[in-house]
Parts: structure tokens; sequence; C-alpha cells
């Protein structure tokens, strides 16, 4: 089922087209990374999914809604630093706070609140730390943390915006776990990302933004070296070619074949 | 003079300002401690500092006509906050630039509003400096009154304030009214100024908002204690100040702020997880068995 519906998008910042007739459907299950160079229009994809960016011309819907209608179905991780982590607040507030939009001035939060809130904290394996100050958290714990808040509103769709930025890779390979379960829970997950070996090992489909959609498809129909020199910019004999099995020197890495094989 | 000279003095009727400068005193340092602690959360301080220095062409206005000086403050506040706000959307000119063009400005305009006043220098001095005498009862049931709309109003917007401090974009995404709220925030903080400038004066007020959350926050990791001791704290250093500032005669706007500053600093030597001296007493193990090893490589 169709969770992301985007049509012809084409979106205007600072008078400068920064997407351009971009189409793009996400179902549930899937996990989708969107990769491209700096600039390439990745986080503004994100940001129109979301709806905080008027787009030009073209349509996005979730679940067949506009974006602004379709809030308690969004989650939304923002890059990390986006979140003031000095702030005197422990986690389980800090998870709570992904809620407050729905909850509306009026409400005080209730029972079903914080269920939801232990249900994210759960999924993220942070139950332990939900007293503990956010300022205290490791790296990762934090990126949790956003991911548990997004987690709170009990969305259909989860948008994360460079997720692994300045982890570890034990750290990432655990988020990649977490993202991948919530995608095989029935979430519809999309990931903008720079770590290409993560998205080609982690990821169900690929998405090449350039501006446009380059190329899109699951990491082993992507093994032509013509959309990824495109995207990136780099010549035919770039080592990011050998990663993605592309380069006549190297086959098709194992890895990549059993992860698209086994999902 | 001993602190029972001062509770005398404070029922003595020949000295009914006394208990009204006392009283304005604390509600003032009550209201501005609990919104401070946002200002101080969200790194708005300037914009404090800007608020503060708006109100004076309004304060001054009402004083030439005679007209209630909280009123004439709120006014001018306010819509130099609005000014901020709706300019710093703008994203080519940031917002402490903004904020540094229309607060000075403000202030400017009030010198030369007051400037035309009969009895000039003295009303200068007071407005800047502050000033336990002369309070009408007036004033006093109006920072009543404002003061509890201002705390009902913070505690009724509290997570949304929270929210936004704590991820604007998020908040933006999940339907919050991120400018409204900016807005009903920059307005709070000028109201809380406004009641605050009669005792404490205009130049100093800053310190009220400011420095009893700044301190709370260092005593705790939570927002709700934060936000009870920030009041707790204020009104401590607004009855000791006034205390001293009345047996010394000093003045008490100045006398205030250094008492705040003097309960900043312990706080900032000796609070329990992130003072001086816990960060020391921390730090010890670490220190201990390298210092022999250290001492031998030197010689």
């Amino acid at each position: 089922m169709t969770v992301v519906s985007v049509r012809d998008l084409e979106v205007d910042l600072g008078g400068r087209r920064v997407l351009e007739g971009v189409n793009l459907d996400v179902d549930r299950g899937e996990f989708v990374a969107l990769v491209g160079p700096n600039g390439a229009g990745k986080s503004t994809l994100l940001r129109s999914i979301l709806g905080v960016l008027q787009p030009t011309c073209g349509r996005v819907s979730v679940l067949d809604r506009p974006p602004r209608k379709a809030r308690a179905s969004l989650g939304y991780v923002p890059q990390r630093h986006e979140f003031a982590w000095d702030f005197p607040i422990d986690v389980d507030h800090a998870v709570l706070s992904g809620r407050t939009g729905l909850l509306g001035v009026r409400r005080r939060p209730g029972v079903d609140d914080w269920r939801a809130v232990t249900g994210a904290l759960e999924r993220v394996g942070l139950v332990d730390l939900r007293r503990r100050p956010v300022g205290e958290l490791s790296g990762g714990q934090r990126q949790r943390v956003l991911v548990a808040r997004a987690l709170a509103v009990e969305p259909d769709l989860l948008l994360l915006d460079e997720p692994y930025t300045g982890l570890d890779l034990p750290t990432q390979e655990l988020l990649a776990g977490l993202f991948a379960q919530l995608a095989a829970d029935g979430h519809a997950v999309v990931m903008a990302t720079h770590d290409l070996l993560g998205a080609l090992t982690g990821c169900s489909r690929l998405v090449l933004l350039d501006r446009e959609v380059v190329a899109d498809g699951a990491p082993v129909e992507l093994t032509d070296p013509a959309p990824w020199c495109r995207t990136f910019a780099v010549g035919p004999a770039h080592p990011l070619l050998a990663l993605i099995g592309a380069s006549p020197l190297v086959s098709v890495p194992e890895r990549v074949a059993s992860v698209n094989g086994g999902s | 003079m001993g602190i029972a000279d001062f509770v005398r003095d404070l029922f003595n009727p020949d000295l009914a300002f006394l208990p009204k400068a006392l009283l304005m005193a604390v509600m003032a340092s009550v209201v501005c401690g609990v919104i401070g602690c946002h200002v101080v959360l969200r790194g708005m301080a300037f914009i404090g500092d800007a608020v503060a220095h708006a109100v004076f062409p309004g304060v001054a206005v009402a004083f030439v006509l005679q007209g209630s000086l909280v009123i004439g403050g709120a006014v001018a506040g306010v819509i130099t906050a609005v000014l901020v706000a709706v300019f710093s959307q703008n994203r080519r000119v940031k917002e402490d630039a903004v904020i540094g063009v229309f607060f000075v400005a403000a202030f400017a305009l009030g010198i030369v509003i007051i400037s035309r006043a009969p009895g000039y220098a003295g009303s200068l001095q007071q407005f800047l400096f502050g000033s336990i005498t002369g309070i009408p009862d007036r004033d006093l049931v109006t920072v009543a009154v404002t003061g509890v709309v201002l705390l009902s109003l913070t505690f009724l917007l509290h997570r949304q304030f929270v929210a936004v401090s704590l991820d604007r974009e998020m908040a933006r995404a999940t339907g919050l009214a991120v400018f409204a709220l900016d807005l009903v925030l920059y307005v709070l903080v000028t109201l809380a100024v406004v009641i605050s400038l009669q005792t404490i004066g205009n130049i100093l007020v800053l310190a009220l908002l400011i420095t009893p959350a700044a301190t709370a926050r260092l005593l705790t990791d939570r927002l709700g204690v934060m936000m009870l001791l920030a009041p707790l704290i204020g009104a401590t250093g607004a009855v000791v100040g006034l205390y001293v500032s009345w047996t010394w005669d000093w003045p008490v706007g100045g006398t205030i702020v250094l008492v705040l500053t003097a309960m900043f600093l312990v706080a900032w030597t000796a609070a329990p997880r992130h003072g001086l001296l816990a960060r020391r007493r921390v730090a010890t193990p670490d220190v201990h068995p390298r210092a022999p090893a250290l001492a031998e490589g030197a010689e």
C-alpha cells in the first residue's frame, strides 16, 4: 500500500530550482535511501513530504491526503544538531514532546500519550534510560531519542535526515537494524544519507537524486555505472563504482546480493 | 540596623512606600523568574535586553501624559517585539542585528521624549535605576493582575514553548504555530520587564529575567524544578536586596542585582552536579593514578 506519493514535484528555494519533476512512491515495508551530493535536494524532498515547504509545482500526498492533513501519520527525525541537547529535559519528556502538536493547547498528556511514549522507547531500546537528562546521552542514544520522538505519534511514515552522520560503525549497524525492523513492521521508511555503503547494504531501495530522480531501484538493479557517475559527478574509474559492483573489475558484493535476496 | 528594625519599618505607617516596594519587587521577580527560564534556555537573553530598553519610549510618553507607566511601557515593548519578530523573518539580516537596530532606536526615542518633559533629570534617573518611593496603589494592582495573567499563559503554553525551544523545525512539522508562539513569548517577556521597571529600573531589569533562571539552571537538570527555583531565587534576591538597600542606603535596583549575582556565583561554585567544586571532585580520581607517573616523567 502506497504511503507517500510524490508527483511532478518542483521546488524553488531563494529563486533557485532545487527539485524538478520528482516522482516517488513509497509503500509500507520499504526502507528507501535518498542518496546524492550536497545540494541535490535530499532534505528539500524530505521537507516537502513533511509539508513544511510549499512546492512550486506538483503534489505530495501522504495516505492520499496533503501532508498538512496527515501530521499524525508523519514521523520526522531531523539531523541531530537541530535538537537543543543542553535543554534540561529527560528522555521521557523529550519523546513526549513529539506529541505536542497532536495534543493541542488544552489537552494534557494522558494515559494514551504515555503508552505511546513507552512503546516508542521500547522500540528503540531506551526504556532503561527514560529518566536520564538528554544532555548526558551519547550520540547514538541521542539519535535513538529522536527516532523514539518520531515514533511517539505512531506514524505510518518515518522520514530520517542523515541519521548516521557522526556515528561509529557499531552504532550505525544498530540503527540500520532498527530502521529495517520498523520497515518490516509496516512502516514506510525514507532516509536521506551520505553513507552509500549503509544504503546499499541496509536499504531495500535506493533513489539517486540530483535535482531530479536519476535512478530508482533495489541495490542489485543499480549496477549500471552511468547514473552513479552522473549523480556524484565522478569518472568511470572512481572507487565508488567498485562499491556498487558496477566496476568491470569487481563483481557485485555478495552482501548486497544477500540483503536483497532476503527482502 | 538589624532585621527586626527592617521588619518594624515595614509596618510603620509613615514608611508605607516600603512594603509596597517590597511587594512590587517580589511580584516582579517571581514573574521574571518563571518567564526568564524560557529566555535563558532558548538563548534569547539579548532579546530580553532589547525588550527591556524598548519599553522606554512608552514609559516616557506615559510619564509626559501622566498616564499609567505600565500600560505605556507595555505598548512600546510589544510594538518593538512585534517589529523584531516580523523583520527577523527575513533571513538576510539575522535576528540579533534586527534587535540591535530596533532596541537602540527605541531607547533613543525614549530619551528624546523624556527630555521634553518638565523635571527631566530626576525622572530619567528614576526610570533608569529604579526607585522604591512613589509607587501608586493603582500600579500595585496592575502588576498583580498582569503577573497572574502572564504566569497563567506561561503554564498554559508550557509544552508548546518547550517543543519550539527543543527543535523549531520539528515543532513546525508537527503543526505548531511557531511564529505565533515566538510572538507570544516576546510579549510575555515584554510585560514581565514592564512590571519590573518600577523598583529595579530600566537598565538593570535584565538581571531579574536572566540571573535567577541561570542560577536555577546550574542547580538542576529538570525543567520543572528550574521553574520553581528561579522565582524563589528571584524573590529571595528581591527581599534581601531591599533589606540591604534600606539598611545601608544603597540604590535598590543595584543592590538587588548584586545580591542575585552573588547567588549566581555561589551556585556556579557549589552546585551539586555542575558546580566548580563538584567537577573538581569528579575529576580527582582520574588525576591521582596518573600523577606519580607524570612526576617521574618530569624528573
